[in-house]
């Protein structure tokens, strides 16, 4: 602490004071939402109170989570990445055809790559796919939106030529030819916690750390935060940006395995639409699509709130219509609420003008003399 | 100077009074029973600090908040305003600081936004831009009304605000920090314009951080601190020294060059440096400008909006691409390095925005400290919370930051102590050369002597400082060599002890050649 005039810092120092209910139920909202949709399907059926459901509810969950933490990536930069849902796709497509043996004419030969290589090429080819969303995006100067728009029919087509519209179906692999395990990820269980669960897990504590505690975490906020203030600081917002794609590409490529995994079958449409779920869970947690804001706790509950809610309305026999229209509806109350409270922080700065709304708002803005010239 | 101002009030040419004005916020006295009068077709200039409880002041009087107490008596009459729009409907209007224009729409579409004028088939733009055009010669500004506000440089977008302001008949003016982005010779139109709305019986209220210029303009001064006003007098009684003595409450001086060290080796050299002019080719706003700094020493730049001092600063930071030159520092070419590996190497620029350029506002004060510096405290791949956290604090109480703590989020400092944010993250670089571009930009007196004399501490340590600046007041602070920039090129060179004379000729800005110019055409034409 410094020599802090109390006339200074008198504003950040009330509104600590300040704290109320209200303010506690803004931050903390996706997770109250999530109690209260597992209390309100628990009350409603025998069945979803369970160790078992909670599992099963968390493996549908993991698909959507591991894809919003790479998402998250993307939006606290700024960006939006439209191409995760075909990028998933694409990889189980990619890890059929190599569980298939690939065939190389010249030699004569048909290779079976063990299911670490397939798994290790799939996440490389998820990569490319983010290299190219990075590098249209932070060289080429397309936007975001339309740049992984664009990926995303590229990338789903190639997954429709490659297999001909057609499903691989045998994932097993075959004891003799050294590949079998695939299905490890989509059925096996650790601790009797589903795999899928366990990478989302991991995936999440490394975003976490990535975050939180590494250079690269800080580049990202401040460069989604205020780009030119970042590059100024010698920040390498380019390459961070590059990456931020390239990771989101990454954890989609995983979904895509632990999804065809589970099904022990590889469909060039499968993850249709998916990207837009793990858009809504990373802003149903609340991070701000303008960037800088959000965190990888927030995203998960996003993505639990998504999941245990469609989850407890199948439970529950609510018609596949209703679902869709929950959904959307609780993604719209979430944009709703974080547009309230950033309004409060983001706004205060620059517009003290307004009309007198909460005594705290006015408060900051004349005690706090920076406010005083902004506002005029 | 006396405590209890002198309160003369004057009920004929007083168009508005606010009588016994209070405002609390909680429990804090924004506004401790103000008197204040606007005279009829008088500029009267409300002088204070940040902080001292003008914005709030005008707030009230322009119906943006209402007062906590107090009256406020239009014509006699006593009123309460509703809101921004109620009291504009009844003549007051006021122009904020803060720009409020849509850069994507053009220069008419700005002045007449809410409230286009209609004609038979929908909006009549030809009569739209019939007024611009004359608001435009008014202002003396070439601004076709069809340029986009985003191709305007800001002191024209400035301009743009204030034609907005003028294109609607009011019967007063509030005018906040009007000219902070104008050169003097905008501001000498300004202040016509001003002259001639007073002839007419506007009444005018002026706010602004350049003191001498307001003083130019001033009818009435009165000085505002801490929510109470402190004096109040005829501009004919006052001078600079009277304005900052009740501002601040002290003798107030921005400092003189630090002496008493040689100066080390060139630290920073530029050598024939041009930078294209981004909208056009064939320009460049920096024309093969050379320049050599020392360690230890402080460089002013002065010169008007458009002289190329930005772009100059940026180029040599690594924002901007020259076209031609070399920069070297310390002896070693540095121009094919990005913005990173100068800093790396001990070159930081600090911009002239600090909203847009020099902070993430979506961070907290300790995190905008560190952002450049992120390397010193990386041990192995993670960030080492509790080294950050010394680093933090120590460069808070090293450039004597007000705040919280490292944690309080950054919008709720001060505008000074945001800018003192920004050099101190530049500073926690330990650099060898330090740019800053209109480092007092926007920030009261009392900020300005605080980054002076820290700029000249560390001058005095074997930084090299060379910073930018349009108020001759600060060229003659610590700045051991003044630069005047012109037209991308360096037209005079100064040592501490010029006169402003010399520097406004130099800079192509002194008014007395203009007029000399004007009488040579005339005795041509003759």
């Amino acid at each position: 602490m410094t020599d802090a005039s109390p006339d200074r810092s008198r504003s950040p120092r009330v509104s600590a004071d300040g704290f109320s209910l209200a303010k506690l139920l803004l931050e903390g909202r996706a997770f109250f939402a999530l109690i209260a949709i597992i209390i309100v399907f628990s009350l409603l059926s025998p069945y979803y109170f369970s160790v078992g459901n909670f599992l099963t509810m968390a493996s549908h969950v993991a698909i959507f989570g591991i894809l919003a933490v790479g998402m998250l990536l993307v939006i606290l930069n700024g960006g939006i990445d439209l191409s995760v849902g075909s990028t998933l796709g694409f990889s189980g497509v990619i890890a059929g055809f190599l569980m298939q043996g690939v065939q190389l004419t010249s030699f004569g030969v048909i290779l079976y790559p063990p299911v670490w290589v397939v798994a290790v090429l799939v996440c490389v080819l998820g990569a490319l796919v983010g290299l190219v969303n990075g590098v249209l995006i932070a060289w080429l100067k397309v936007p975001a939106f339309v740049a992984t728009l664009g990926m995303l029919y590229v990338v789903r087509g190639a997954a429709l030529l490659m297999t001909n519209g057609l499903t691989y179906n045998d994932l097993g692999g075959k004891p003799e030819l050294g590949n079998t395990g695939f299905e490890w990820l989509g059925f096996n269980r650790l601790l009797d916690i589903p795999i899928g669960v366990l990478v989302m897990a991991v995936i999440a504590i490394i975003g976490s750390i990535i975050l939180n505690r590494t250079a690269f975490g800080r580049w990202l906020y401040a460069s989604g935060g205020n780009e030119r203030a970042a590059e100024l600081s010698g920040v390498p917002v380019k390459q961070v940006q590059v990456s931020v794609y390239m990771l989101s590409g990454i954890c989609a490529a995983v979904a895509g395995l632990i999804l065809s995994s589970e099904l022990t079958s590889a469909g060039p449409t499968a993850g249709t639409s998916y990207e837009l779920t793990a858009i809504a869970a990373v802003v149903i947690g609340g991070a701000a699509l303008t960037g800088g804001r959000g965190n990888i706790r927030g995203t998960l509950v996003g993505a639990f709130v998504i999941g245990f809610l469609s989850d407890g309305l199948v439970i529950i026999g609510v018609s596949a219509y209703w679902q869709t229209v929950f959904t959307g509806a609780v993604i719209v109350l979430a944009v709703l609420l974080n547009a309230i409270q950033y309004r409060r922080r983001v706004k205060l700065p620059s517009t003290a003008g307004g009309s007198p709304t909460s005594p705290q708002k006015d408060k900051a803005t004349t005690a706090d003399p920076a406010l005083e010239k902004t506002a005029g | 100077m006396n405590a209890a101002p002198e309160f003369e009030p004057a009920p004929g040419d007083t168009v508005l009074a606010a009588r016994h004005i209070v405002k609390t916020y909680g429990g804090t006295h924004a506004l401790k029973g103000v008197n204040f009068d606007i005279r009829r077709g008088k500029v009267t200039t409300l002088f204070g600090e940040n902080g001292a409880g003008k914005s709030t002041l005008m707030k009230i009087l322009s119906g943006v908040t209402t007062p906590t107490s107090g009256t406020i008596e239009l014509d006699g009459q006593s009123v309460t305003f509703s809101s921004a729009s109620d009291a504009r409907d009844r003549g007051i209007s006021i122009i904020h600081q803060e720009l409020s224009l849509a850069p994507n729409l053009s220069v008419r579409d700005n002045i007449f936004m809410g409230r286009e004028i209609r004609g038979a088939t929908g909006v009549d733009f030809a009569e739209e831009a019939r007024q611009t055009r004359r608001l435009m010669a008014d202002l003396e500004e070439d601004i076709d009304p069809l340029t986009l506000v985003q191709d305007l440089r800001l002191g024209q977008q400035q301009i743009v605000e204030i034609a907005r302001a003028l294109s609607v008949d009011s019967r007063i003016l509030i005018m906040d920090e009007p000219t902070s982005a104008l050169s003097a010779t905008e501001v000498e139109v300004l202040f016509r314009v001003i002259r001639d709305l007073t002839a007419r019986g506007v009444s005018i209220v002026y706010i602004s951080h350049h003191l001498e210029e307001a003083l130019q303009i001033t009818d009435h001064a009165v000085v505002l601190r801490d929510g109470a006003i402190t004096a109040t007098a005829n501009a004919r009684h006052i001078n600079l020294e009277w304005i900052v003595r009740n501002m601040v409450g002290e003798n107030f001086d921005l400092g003189s060059p630090p002496t008493g060290y040689a100066f080390g080796e060139v630290a920073l050299s530029v050598e024939d440096v041009s930078v294209p002019d981004a909208s056009s080719s064939e320009r460049s706003v920096v024309d093969r400008l050379s320049l050599a700094v020392r360690s230890g020493e402080i460089v002013c730049i002065y010169g008007l909006m458009g002289a190329g001092r930005t772009e100059l600063l940026e180029c040599i930071a690594g924002r901007l691409q020259p076209s031609g030159g070399r920069i070297l520092l310390g002896g070693n070419d540095i121009s094919r390095f990005g913005i990173a590996e100068r800093i790396a190497r001990g070159l930081v620029l600090v911009p002239e925005d600090r909203q847009r350029d020099g902070l993430v506002q979506t961070m907290s004060v300790g995190a905008n400290l560190s952002l450049a510096s992120i390397g010193a405290f990386v041990r192995g791949m993670l960030l080492s919370r509790s080294q950050e956290r010394t680093l933090v604090e120590a460069s808070i109480r090293d450039v004597h930051v007000k705040t919280a703590g490292g944690s309080a989020p950054i919008g709720s400092l001060s505008g000074g102590n945001q800018q003192k944010v920004v050099i101190g993250k530049m500073l926690t670089t330990n650099p060898r050369v330090m740019l800053l571009d209109e480092p007092s930009r926007g920030i009261d007196i009392g900020a300005k002597a605080e980054v002076f004399r820290l700029l000249s501490e560390r001058a005095a340590r074997g930084l090299a400082v060379v910073f930018s600046t349009s108020e001759v007041a600060e060229c003659l602070s610590i700045a051991h060599r003044i630069i005047v920039m012109h037209r991308g090129r360096i037209s005079a060179e100064f040592g501490g002890d010029a006169t402003k004379e010399e520097i406004m000729a130099a800079s192509g800005e002194a008014v007395v050649s203009d007029h000399e110019e004007h009488r040579s055409h005339h005795r041509d034409r003759r």
